[in-house]
């Protein structure tokens, strides 16, 4: 079994990093994991993606992904211009940094669709609104389970050190309880 | 537990070439190569290597720099990419014609104009001709394994060649997977120091490269394609000591993946492998009988083993990401070559697939598939855009 995340951001927003982190927390859970980024125009705040596979075997396509299973948006502004739900599969999750509710956005896709302040979270806990990869990674583990807690923390202590890695592992938990608190 | 580390690809094939134990780096920096040489040069300046690492103003000197080092009896390592291969090539073509045993890693890109940094393996399939054994990687784990090999070839003394392992520019440097690197201990045991046969060395004075007329050159060119030759079954025996000692495969001359019950059979080099195998795969559920060569060892070209494993095709199915302008595929052109004055007589049609950093997708290879199981193709291109082929320029 594999799911494939597509990550969409802006560069210099941290995608490789979020893309690093879930895959080396994969690894930690025990699975092969692979992540790549995709760079179109090599300047900071041009659209890219970054890619994760994870599975119980050896990933060997290496071909982006179309047909994600999960979605992780982690700039609001890419919903303009980009169809970031684009071949989402029927019953995946496209988790967004947006303040709205999912309804609002009026995305059309056969997946569902989640929304996490996590500007807000970052900004609150980092100061800095546009760290958002941690708190979105949090929303979406909140809703999927696909990686553990320990293996995130984990990944995070082995990105990041110090206050870096104290802030971002509390975004993670913060924008986690978040979801898990509205219960639906 | 999965057995290994999580690592970005660059940072795995640094750590191998620190492994080892190369006593002069030369490099200057091109995408996608910069992140390896970049790690090797901090791997140097902590102290972990005990290397000198040589700055220059550009792959031709970086290219010299090991050139010359090689031939004072050091292990060297280099690693470029694309324009900065062709700057190189000059030296390249030196350092085989002087039979020096220089490792290089060839992160392949495309090659200008136009600019262009994305994968395609255009930059060393020019360099198919220069005398240097090719290998190429279909990920991080293997570009890491074969780079040990790498240098137990080039430094034997039945070869005494150089080698380039090729790893797919960005696809693998900037992947992070996970990568499983020998301690040092057992890296050294199975690559011995370098004993150069012949050095410069003041003691003993003697000239190399320097000068060969009408009567001496040919033969050069002679021995050089003779000991390639004679690499073939060394390549394979090196290989195989690598499987024993790391119990992990190592394909040696190329991998095969479901070749032997298959009519039809896919023949490719490098990452795009393994989305190949994953269409492959879907293909034989659906009852197809697909399978794939993957070539590993390109130069030399071990004709005779490949004649052997294709025999029973019916359709070869080569994808490529190169061209020979003007012509065909390079792979395609050579896979046709076997064939000539023999029994077996597969229809081999070629394809040209992903050039500059175009992406290839599993229904891209089910597409060359079906089209050469339909008809002989030449040298199709895959993935092109629609409004080109509507505005029937491809045509």
């Amino acid at each position: 079994m594999m799911k494939e995340i597509r990550i969409h951001a802006r560069a210099g927003q941290g995608a490789i990093t979020t893309a690093t982190i879930l895959a080396n927390a994969a690894f930690e859970d025990g699975k092969y994991a692979l992540s790549f980024p995709t760079f179109g125009a090599a300047r900071m705040g041009a659209p890219m993606n970054a890619f994760v596979r994870i599975g119980d075997n050896p990933i060997r396509v290496r071909s982006q992904i179309y047909k994600p299973d999960y979605v992780l948006v982690q700039d609001p502004t890419l919903l303009r211009g980009f169809d970031v739900v684009a071949g989402l599969k029927p019953g995946g999750l496209a988790v967004i940094n947006h303040s709205k509710p999912a309804s609002e956005l009026g995305l059309v896709t056969g997946g569902w669709v989640l929304t996490v302040p996590a500007s807000r979270i970052a900004r609150e806990i980092m100061g800095r609104a546009d760290r958002v990869n941690t708190a979105l990674i949090g929303a979406f583990i909140a809703a999927t389970g696909e990686l553990s807690l320990e293996a995130l923390e984990k990944a995070i202590y082995t990105r990041f050190s110090g206050k870096a890695a104290e802030d971002n592992w509390k975004a993670l938990v913060e924008a986690y309880n978040e979801v898990k608190n509205r219960g639906n | 537990m999965v057995k290994g580390r999580m690592l970005q690809g660059a940072r795995a094939m640094a750590e191998m070439v620190a492994l080892c134990r190369p006593k002069v780096i030369s490099a200057y920096p091109i995408t996608p190569q910069t992140l390896i040489v970049e790690e090797l040069s901090q791997i140097v300046a902590d102290g972990d290597l005990e290397a000198e690492f040589i700055n220059v103003e550009g792959e031709h000197s970086a290219a010299s720099v090991c050139l010359g080092a090689c031939a004072a009896g050091a292990r060297v390592f280099t690693c470029s990419s694309s324009q900065g291969i062709l700057l190189m090539s000059e030296v390249i073509f030196n350092i085989s014609g002087m039979r020096l045993p220089v490792v290089m890693i060839c992160v392949n890109r495309s090659v200008s104009a136009p600019l262009n940094i994305w994968n395609d393996q255009q930059d060393s399939m020019i360099l198919r001709d220069s005398g240097w054994i090719q290998l190429y990687a279909e990920n991080n784990q293997e570009t890491c394994d074969l780079l040990l090999q790498a240098y137990r070839i080039a430094e034997d003394h039945r070869v005494m060649l150089p080698v380039m392992v090729c790893a797919d520019g960005y696809v693998l440097p900037h992947a992070y997977e996970i990568v499983d690197l020998p301690d040092q201990e057992k890296a050294d045991a199975f690559l011995p120091f370098y004993e150069p046969i012949y050095k410069l060395d003041v003691e003993n004075p003697s000239t190399m490269g320097a000068y060969a007329d009408p009567e001496k050159y040919m033969e050069t060119r002679y021995m050089i394609q003779e000991t390639l030759k004679k690499s073939i079954p060394i390549v394979e025996e090196v290989a195989r000591d690598f499987s024993n000692t790391f119990a992990r495969p190592s394909y040696g001359l190329f991998e095969n993946y479901h070749v032997d019950d298959s009519s039809t059979v896919v023949v490719a080099l490098g990452s795009m492998a393994g989305t190949i195998k994953d269409a492959i795969d879907e293909l034989r559920t659906e009852g197809e009988k697909v399978g794939l060569l993957r070539m590993i060892c390109y130069r030399p070209f071990p004709k005779e083993a490949l004649y052997e494993a294709l025999r029973n095709a019916v359709n070869i199915v080569v994808i490529e990401k190169d061209i020979s302008l003007g012509a065909s595929g390079a792979v395609a052109t050579d896979m046709r070559a076997i064939f000539q004055g023999r029994d077996a007589s597969p229809r081999i049609s070629g394809f040209v697939i992903g050039l500059g950093g175009r992406d290839v997708t599993i229904d891209d290879i089910k597409l060359a598939i079906k089209k050469a199981q339909q008809q002989f193709e030449d040298a199709d291109f895959i993935g092109l855009k629609e409004e080109l082929e509507l505005e029937g320029i491809d045509a």
